[in-house]
């Protein structure tokens, strides 16, 4: 199967400062990839080049068979959602217009929203379960609902990839597994889901293919039971970890400190 | 009238409705009330409403009503509307362009720097070579203040960092418009130096509307593009990009069409503060804070007030006419010292 989405030799910099020396990544439809890996590997700055949102110093990310920057900004934005890190909204939207705005890569200037927006937008409030919240103010939201409003508005976009970097950060382990299930369900779609994580476990549940990163380069990348193990985790984190093989999936217990 | 249906969920494509049809509503009652004033602003004034009984005759009575109220007052509510309107335009835009509400173009100093622009033109008597100097003058100033605000407190600027960059602009334009007063060559140099600190509309003529209208009306046209980017902004610069905004291209609307609608405003009726800064903060939540619902709703609004405040000022029995500025300055600083005080929470 053709990737959706192809990093090859990709080299990223920041002010002239090497982040990602080296990562090849491919997303394939049905993707569910968790991107793992220490503070300042480098997670944020590949995710947001696989947006097309930085361009790298070298190599090529491919989406629809032409270099991710040379495609036009709105065929981009309707093919590849992006949900950064600890997004928020500056304004007080109320949730259904904030979702709405998923849909802006797909209409026609000073165009109003057509029934199959609505039914677009209407659908990814239903999956990410925030229809009862239309009509309130995002600000007064509280982190979980915010979260979910948020990831209904990259649904919005009904893009055939999603890139979310951290999305259950500072949720609580219900919504964390409610977010997860969401992110599942919409690869089982046939959309590919690329997810930075930190819970290990919750990758080694959720992801069907984990990619380990460390200091710009990719360690591994495969199914969790072979790429999770103490020694890549001593390598990744410097941490000792207790891994346990469940009926349905791995357990993964940081201990302490190599 | 039959009572509310109880528990009634409006369904997702209704509230989005809803939503437009307020801004539509809002639009409809603010633009009949911008042509009411408009139609006060013409009727009121220092000459007799008796003398314009009769406008079409032939007589000196006739003649003199008709140069009166196509001379004297059709410039003065016509500009009052475009300027208005640049103002309350401007305001929203800026407000969405840097996710502040305590962007304004007289607060951050893009007024006075524009004022300064038209002092410029001015002083070294560039206004007497061409006609297009002066608007030209505030447009570069404008052009300068913006362009400079954005390079030390654009991106995720704090409100803190934004009015500080506003102080330092302020002051610097401050300083050389002092400057440019305190070497003014005669007491009317000088005194024409104070009209653009000070901001009015009195006196001005249909020249000054042909010189200035159609820049504002440019910027206006300008700022009304910013509508969709400035919606998707609101969540952030690299999810707005992710949406398919053009960062380069929002900016340069939004600080070009700044610098025209307010360089050419200020270089005609000099600094009008505030009402960039009140009209969409009233308005804001009347749209549900959608960025692009605020900018045509601002715009109404701005036309509005200024043109209000300008009949305020006629009415108002002081010795000497009240400045529009000032008049706007003494209701905008109270209601600024409010909205600082609701926002220092968010101010670290």
């Amino acid at each position: 199967m053709s990737a959706l989405l192809q990093a090859s030799g990709l080299v990223l910099a920041l002010d002239g400062r090497p982040v990602v020396r080296h990562a090849d990544l491919a997303l394939h439809p049905g993707d569910f990839v968790g991107l793992l890996g220490p503070n300042g590997a480098g997670k944020t700055t590949l995710l947001r080049a696989l947006a097309g949102l930085l361009p790298p110093a070298a190599g090529t990310v491919v989406l629809d068979g032409r270099p991710v920057g040379d495609l036009p900004e709105a065929r981009r934005a309707r093919r590849l959602a992006y949900l950064p890190q600890g997004a928020e909204c500056h304004w007080p939207l109320a949730v259904e217009a904030l979702v709405a705005l998923g849909r802006l890569p797909h209409r026609a200037p000073w165009a109003s929203l057509a029934p199959a927006d609505l039914a677009t937008i209407e659908a990814a409030m239903r999956f990410t379960e925030v229809l009862d919240l239309a009509g309130r103010p995002v600000t007064q939201l509280s982190g979980g609902e915010r979260a979910r409003v948020l990831l209904a508005r990259a649904l919005a976009v009904d893009p055939a990839i999603l890139l979310a970097d951290e999305p259950v950060a500072g949720l609580d382990p219900g919504h964390q597994l409610d977010v997860m299930r969401l992110l599942g369900r919409r690869a089982e779609a046939g959309g590919a889901v690329l997810v930075v994580l930190h819970d290990l476990t919750l990758a080694a549940r959720f992801c069907r293919r984990l990619v380990l990163m460390q200091e710009g380069r990719i360690l591994a990348d495969g199914p969790p039971a072979e790429v999770l193990t103490p020694d890549s985790l001593r390598l990744l984190y410097g941490i000792d970890a207790h891994i346990a093989v469940e009926a349905d999936g791995l357990m993964v217990v940081p201990k302490g400190r190599v | 009238m039959s009572p509310p249906a109880p528990n009634l969920t409006p369904s997702l494509a209704q509230r989005l409705a809803a939503a437009d049809r307020r801004l539509r509503r809002l639009c409809l009652g603010l633009g009949a009330l911008v042509a009411l004033l408009f139609c006060l602003s013409l009727a009121i004034g220092p000459a007799p409403l008796a003398l314009f009984g009769d406008l079409t005759g032939t007589g000196e009575q006739a003649a003199l009503a008709r140069a009166i109220l196509l001379e004297i007052r059709l410039p003065r509510a016509a500009l009052g509307l475009l300027i208005g309107a640049a103002l309350g335009l401007s305001g929203a835009a800026l407000q969405g362009l840097l996710r502040n509400p305590l962007a304004e173009p007289g607060l951050i100093g893009i007024s006075a720097t524009a004022a300064l622009g038209a002092v410029a033109v001015f002083y070294f008597g560039l206004a007497g070579a061409f006609a297009l100097a002066l608007p030209l003058g505030g447009l570069a100033g404008a052009a300068a203040a913006v362009t400079l605000l954005y390079g030390l407190a654009g991106r995720e600027a704090s409100a803190l960092t934004l009015i500080l960059a506003g102080v330092a602009v302020t002051s610097l334009a401050g300083a050389l418009t002092a400057l440019a007063l305190n070497l003014a060559p005669s007491d009317y140099a000088a005194l024409e130096i104070v009209f653009w600190l000070l901001g009015a509309l009195t006196d001005r003529s249909m020249t000054h509307l042909w010189l200035a209208g159609p820049f504002i009306l440019a910027g206006c046209g300008l700022l009304l593009a910013t509508a969709r980017p400035l919606e998707a902004l609101a969540l952030g610069e690299d999810t707005a990009r992710s949406l398919g905004v053009s960062l380069p291209r929002l900016r340069a609307l939004a600080i070009g069409g700044t610098a025209l609608a307010v360089g050419a405003s200020v270089s005609v009726s000099g600094a009008i503060g505030f009402v960039g800064l009140i009209v969409p903060h009233l308005l804001r939540p009347l749209i549900g804070h959608r960025p692009a619902h605020l900018l045509p709703a601002s715009a109404l609004g701005g036309a509005a007030l200024v043109q209000a405040a300008d009949i305020a000022v006629r009415l108002i029995p002081t010795a000497q006419e009240l400045k529009l500025g000032v008049l706007t300055a003494l209701i905008g600083a109270p209601f600024f010292l409010h909205l600082l005080r609701q926002t220092r929470r968010a101010m670290r």
